[in-house]
């Protein structure tokens, strides 16, 4: 259909552009292949003293440093997709020129993050990992269908993430400057996806509310399912149930906003 | 605004320099407590940000009771002097970033054109006092970590605590302005810096025990960081000095900050002379 051509449009223009900062993706790559080399040495040295910790082996921890560093900027665990143009927008009220657009607000920014999302994970994703690959023992599977799942659930986790990144930026509606909310909930939010530190090390109670929350659903999940650790079927269910959730609240706020919008226009 | 920053006739460079970073910078507090508001949440942020990595730490704690040999009290001692060091260079020049944007957006020659220096207009530019956050996050950590640590005082090492944080900012400092001038080179490589800003302060946190050694060598003898805390801080510690290296590198520090900062000090001077408008 024609706007289904338009949203694809769309995802191509935000992959492009991305593309277009080659050495801006270098130098994503050598940050990324840094922050990975120190996780590992230190999840070294603590399995070191509990093997097994969090059910992982060794092997598995080094390896879920790695698919955390190649998703990093994909997921935008800590900022740094559409959002921040978006919220923009909304500041300077050149908004208003998106909603006179034929197109759907939501699904016109969540084309955009995609398409820069799926260039991150080809180019920023894939580098880091292969030298991670090449540095240390990983245990990756060697099965297609693994892999497969890998992706469906990376999938997944790009709707989730995007979820939350959109109704992070329409705060900015009742905020103006909705940089330190934004601030805020990413360092959460980076936290809450097990970036640091997987979720299934957190102990007790705590452990359980993380790995509840929907930014589990961003690092955690699709690691496990690489990893073997996780039923892809149970993983993708709660993946989708959050990217549902929030994507569906986004509508709810975003009607709201833009009536405002036009009270705000006169 | 010319005016106002062009100093009287004989005073040097680095006066000059420190008169307009300090009145661009006043400028950006003015203009930051205009939104109360959101400076409270961004400073926050910036403290909440910076301590959910000490959390991390204190969740691997709740699981064992050293990492690479360490306590928890002695790897506490190690990230607050990182955290305050890489926090106070940040507080000062954490701005130098976003020169490679001013670089592509045609920006920086406004800087070009005014009569003060633009290393300081620079690092002045959107001053971030939110950055206060980092610091005084560093800050409860080293003073949890000087109230449960068992050190035996003695007054070199109580003198070599300044020093450090001194040095360490001095290092660090170095590193946002070599990182900078590497910018005028590499226009949007921006990130290449986080690896050595940041990748640099959460290497730091952690003992230099639990890398492998070769990468213990690099921080020491290509990219000295490892004088922000790890070769004074083990002298602290009672504990070996990294390397095998002989006790008299931990009082090493000033000099090596002296070294950087005027190696930096070329680099950039050397980008600033390379440096072509973009025209637009």
């Amino acid at each position: 259909m024609d706007s289904g051509r338009l949203y694809l449009a769309v995802g191509m223009g935000g992959f492009r552009r991305y593309a277009t900062y080659r050495a801006a993706t270098a130098a994503g790559i050598f940050t990324n292949t840094v922050f990975g080399l120190i996780l590992v040495y230190t999840y070294t040295a603590l399995w070191d003293q509990r093997p097994h910790l969090g059910g992982y082996d060794l092997a598995q921890a080094v390896t879920y440093v790695w698919v955390g560093q190649s998703l990093f900027k994909t997921l935008a665990n800590g900022g740094g997709g559409v959002e921040g143009e978006l919220m923009e927008r909304i500041r300077t009220g050149d908004i208003a020129v998106d909603l006179y657009r034929p197109a759907d607000l939501q699904l016109w920014w969540l084309a955009a993050d995609l398409g820069r999302a799926s260039f991150e994970l080809l180019a920023r994703g894939v580098p880091p990992f292969v030298l991670g690959a090449l540095m240390f023992d990983l245990a990756l599977p060697t099965d297609a269908t693994t892999w497969l799942a890998f992706l469906v659930a990376v999938v997944l986790a790009m709707l989730v993430s995007f979820g939350i990144r959109y109704l992070i930026a329409l705060s900015a509606f009742w905020l103006l400057d909705g940089t330190g909310v934004a601030q805020m909930v990413m360092f959460v939010g980076w936290f809450c996806s097990g970036m640091i530190l997987p979720l299934n090390v957190f102990p007790g109670l705590l452990g359980e509310v993380v790995r509840a929350l929907p930014w589990s659903a961003l690092l955690q999940a699709p690691a496990d399912v690489l990893l073997g650790r996780a039923d892809p079927l149970g993983t993708y269910a709660f993946q989708a149930l959050w990217a549902v959730l929030l994507l569906a609240a986004g509508r709810l706020v975003q009607g709201m906003a833009t009536q405002r919008v036009v009270v705000q226009g006169g | 605004m010319a005016d106002l920053v062009r100093g009287p006739a004989g005073t040097n460079r680095v006066l000059d320099g420190l008169r307009t970073y300090r009145m661009i910078s006043a400028m950006w507090i003015r203009s930051t407590m205009t939104y109360r508001a959101s400076f409270a949440m961004t400073t926050l942020g910036n403290f909440t940000a910076t301590a959910f990595d000490f959390v991390a730490i204190l969740l691997m704690f709740s699981r064992v009771d050293a990492l690479g040999g360490y306590s928890l009290p002695e790897i506490a001692f190690l990230y607050g002097l990182s955290s305050v060091a890489f926090g106070l260079a940040d507080l000062g020049l954490g701005s130098m970033e976003r020169l490679g944007r001013r670089v592509r957006d045609g920006t920086l020659d406004t800087l070009l054109v005014r009569p003060a220096p633009v290393l300081a207009q620079m690092a002045a530019d959107q001053f971030g006092l939110r950055r206060l956050g980092r610091v005084t996050q560093g800050t409860m950590v080293l003073v949890y970590a000087l109230a449960t640590v068992d050190i035996d005082w003695t007054p070199l090492k109580l003198l070599l605590m300044p020093v450090m944080l001194l040095s360490g900012a001095g290092i660090f400092a170095a590193v946002f302005i070599a990182g900078a001038a590497f910018q005028f080179v590499a226009k949007d490589a921006s990130e290449v810096q986080n690896a050595f800003t940041y990748g640099g302060t959460t290497l730091l946190q952690y003992p230099p025990t639990v890398f492998a050694t070769d990468l213990v060598r690099g921080v020491t003898f290509v990219l000295p960081l490892s004088f922000v805390n790890w070769l004074p801080a083990t002298y602290v510690l009672g504990r070996p000095i990294p390397l095998g290296l002989p006790q008299w590198v931990a009082f090493l520090s000033p000099l090596v900050a002296a070294g950087c900062c005027a190696l930096a000090g070329l680099a950039w001077r050397a980008g600033l002379r390379s440096y072509q408008s973009t025209g637009s």
